[in-house]
């Protein structure tokens, strides 16, 4: 789950990393309000939506930039106006963009240097670990490809945390004055602990400034969490912003379906994710573009059948639909009875192409064949993805949009 | 031959009192294994599916002697119960349970690499030596008795690729499941050195997946110490950056990761590449050239 960054830093502040004040503004207003509020020479206003990259992301249409800074409360209120309630193309956010809903008005700080630290899991380590690095404010997989020995790591016990000598280490080697030694132990252990307590995936500080006086201070802030670990953080449930999420994801979510939305024609519906992985391949492979990835798991049923199609259908562009099961504990006549059921239920607009294999497999396809629906079958993953690019290049749908 | 498990495997159920434990007990009965009993905390004396439920691994171990336990502990649990079995001297540790918390599996990586067992998952669909013996959730029918090591991050993926390779008349000697999460007790290196080891195995089949690095540095090792013939498939060419995709290990992240880099470096260690997933068995038969 990702969150914003005025909720990472009130999460930050809370576990006692060192962060700037700042305010949220929903309105123009209200930023010229906060800019007062704080009462600093320069503040920065910054769109906030679940993506980085916003202070080099421009709104489509004019020139005003996800971040910039504010030296009067006019100021703060024309930015957030060029904001709210539009769109910021940034690099992550592709070239459709997020709708700013939100700025964070946030007080300014003397900058001596800009660095960088990240904490995250290391699968090859197997352990937690913190990232620093002295190429603060940049793009830190660009510094990762061209000057490796500019990241700097320290893995850690989760129960344990960072040692002291560690975080000394790190402070050594980002070439921090020793006067500020102290106050960088601090700050990365207790970064390090928040981690661990809020079982998060990813917490990136981007840049992490040493100020003028010494002190460190996270001027960005990103955290992702774990969804596996968000049943024991029922305080993390009040941050999550559906309306930044893919609605088509939320709704798949909630039906313990995994669905992406991707921007082919050939929507997939498969049983595992391995299998619902490859199945897009397959589809790119023989010449189509997969409309999406979709999980529909180990044992579904006739109704996660049906949301799973009204889901794919939900979605304009998809021009015809791969079912691709492989029954192993899934019996392949259940999910023939459930796809007749859907069909039924949700009315095909566009064409279906079947491959069943495993468990069953006869009398699954039996079902389907006495069904009478409309339902193309394929023998074999090739077959399958030939028919299903074939139909999908063939279907003329008034009213879509390639 | 085969590796990690055989007729001679005395198998327990964590979790057996639970629907999902108890049922896939029940299937691994009806293919043969050797299920010894089964460990659910305050259900210790009852029976399922004909076996003696115990309070712990440790008195199910010294009452049946088992050496390989299957844990369908729920996620919240199943760290522990990951480390009881380790614990209680248990050789194989095989996690079925999917969603886990990392940050869990961090805590028990460590305990677990100290210790003489061998963790399998979790997040996997089991391992299976067939017509001897299988542990886990896997359809045994679709496996045949042979030559082929598979070893997959993935479930489904995997019976696609047995399949395959049944069809094809080759048979496998052990089918492994890694598991889609981020940390998972075992690599592709790990029982790529037991495929290679096994006299039975002749060829090995493995399907990774974008996200991590566990592929390149299975090609490394496959450059410097495999002398079988290995063939790959690697799913998730088409997953865009950033985007989880079902597995929580399955994410590219950073420019990491990503389908290409992984199928360079397999590639460049003269693996055989499967450009489909319908071609996954017959890149397995290119690899061998020929030979059974």
């Amino acid at each position: 789950m990702k969150i914003h960054e005025f909720q990472a830093k009130e999460l930050l502040r809370a576990a006692g990393v060192p962060v700037l004040a700042g305010r949220v503004a929903t309105t123009a207003s209200e930023a010229a309000a906060a800019f007062t509020a704080l009462g600093t020479p320069v503040c920065a206003v910054k769109a906030q939506i679940h993506a980085g990259g916003r202070g080099k992301g421009k709104v489509k249409g004019s020139e005003q930039r996800g971040v910039e800074l504010a030296k009067s409360a006019a100021d703060a209120e024309r930015i957030a106006a060029g904001l709210l309630g539009q769109t910021l193309v940034t690099i992550q956010t592709g070239p459709e963009g997020q709708v700013v809903r939100r700025v964070f008005v946030e007080s300014g700080c003397g900058i001596d240097r800009e660095l960088y630290c990240a904490v995250l899991v290391d699968r090859r380590v197997g352990s937690p670990v913190l990232i620093a690095s002295t190429a603060g404010g940049m793009d830190i997989e660009e510094v990762a490809a061209k000057t490796p020995e500019l990241i700097l790591s320290e893995p850690f016990d989760p129960d344990r945390g960072l040692a002291g000598y560690q975080a000394r280490l790190l402070a050594s080697k980002l070439k921090l004055p020793t006067p500020s030694w102290r106050h960088a132990e601090t700050f990365f252990r207790t970064l390090c602990r928040a981690f661990v307590d809020l079982d998060a995936s990813l917490v990136e500080i981007n840049p992490l400034v040493l100020t003028k006086e010494g002190t460190l201070v996270a001027l960005d802030a990103k955290m992702t969490f774990d969804d596996n670990a968000l049943f024991r953080h029922k305080e993390l449930a009040a941050l999550r912003d559906e309306a930044e999420e893919e609605p088509a994801e939320t709704r798949a979510a909630a039906a313990g379906l995994s669905y992406v939305k991707l921007n082919g024609t050939i929507g997939c519906l498969v049983n595992g994710a391995g299998l619902a992985m490859s199945t897009m391949d397959l589809v790119k492979y023989h010449g189509g573009e997969p409309a999406n990835f979709l999980d529909v798991g180990g044992g579904a049923d006739v109704k996660q059948v049906t949301e799973a199609f009204r889901i794919i259908l939900s979605d304009k562009h998809v021009k015809a639909i791969l079912v691709n099961i492989f029954g192993g504990i899934m019996r392949c006549t259940t999910i023939a009875t459930a796809l007749v059921e859907a069909s039924k239920t949700v009315g095909f607009t566009v064409p279906l192409v079947v491959r069943l294999e495993g468990t069953e497999v006869e009398e699954g396809k039996k079902i389907l064949a006495a069904s009478g629906a409309a339902i193309i079958t394929a023998d074999g993953l090739t077959d399958a993805a030939q028919k299903v690019v074939a139909a999908a290049k063939a279907c003329h749908t008034p009213g879509t949009s390639p | 031959m085969s590796i990690l498990v055989n007729r001679d495997t005395r198998v327990i159920c964590q979790g057996i009192t639970g629907k999902v434990g108890e049922f896939h007990t029940r299937g691994c009965l009806d293919y043969g294994t050797r299920m010894v009993g089964g460990v659910t905390p305050g259900k210790g004396g009852e029976k399922v599916a004909g076996l003696p439920v115990f309070d712990t691994v440790a008195e199910a171990r010294a009452a049946t002697g088992a050496n390989a336990t299957m844990i369908f502990v729920p996620p919240a649990f199943a760290a522990d119960a990951i480390l009881e079995a380790v614990g209680s001297g248990i050789e194989l540790v095989i996690a079925i349970t999917e969603g886990i918390p990392v940050l869990d599996m961090a805590r028990v990586m460590p305990v677990v690499k100290a210790s003489q067992s061998r963790l399998i998952g979790p997040n996997c669909p089991g391992v299976i030596t067939p017509g001897e013996c299988k542990i886990g959730i896997m359809p045994g029918y679709i496996h045949t008795p042979g030559h082929v090591g598979v070893m997959s991050r993935s479930g489904t993926l995997t019976y696609e690729a047995v399949w395959q390779l049944t069809q094809l008349g080759h048979g496998q000697s052990t089918c492994v499941g890694l598991g889609g999460d981020p940390l998972v007790g075992s690599s592709f290196i790990d029982i790529l050195e037991l495929f290679q080891n096994d006299p039975d195995t002749h060829a090995i089949l493995m399907m990774g997946e974008i996200g991590g690095s566990a592929e390149e540095e299975a090609a490394a090792f496959v450059k410097a110490h495999v002398t079988k013939p290995v063939a790959a498939f690697i799913a998730g060419r088409t997953a865009p950056p950033g985007k989880r995709m079902g597995h929580a290990g399955a994410i590219i992240s950073g420019g990491k990761g990503t389908a290409e880099a992984k199928l360079a470096a397999l590639r460049d260690a003269g693996i055989e590449v499967a450009e489909s997933p319908a071609d996954m068995g017959a890149s397995l038969v290119r690899a061998m050239g020929g030979k059974r």
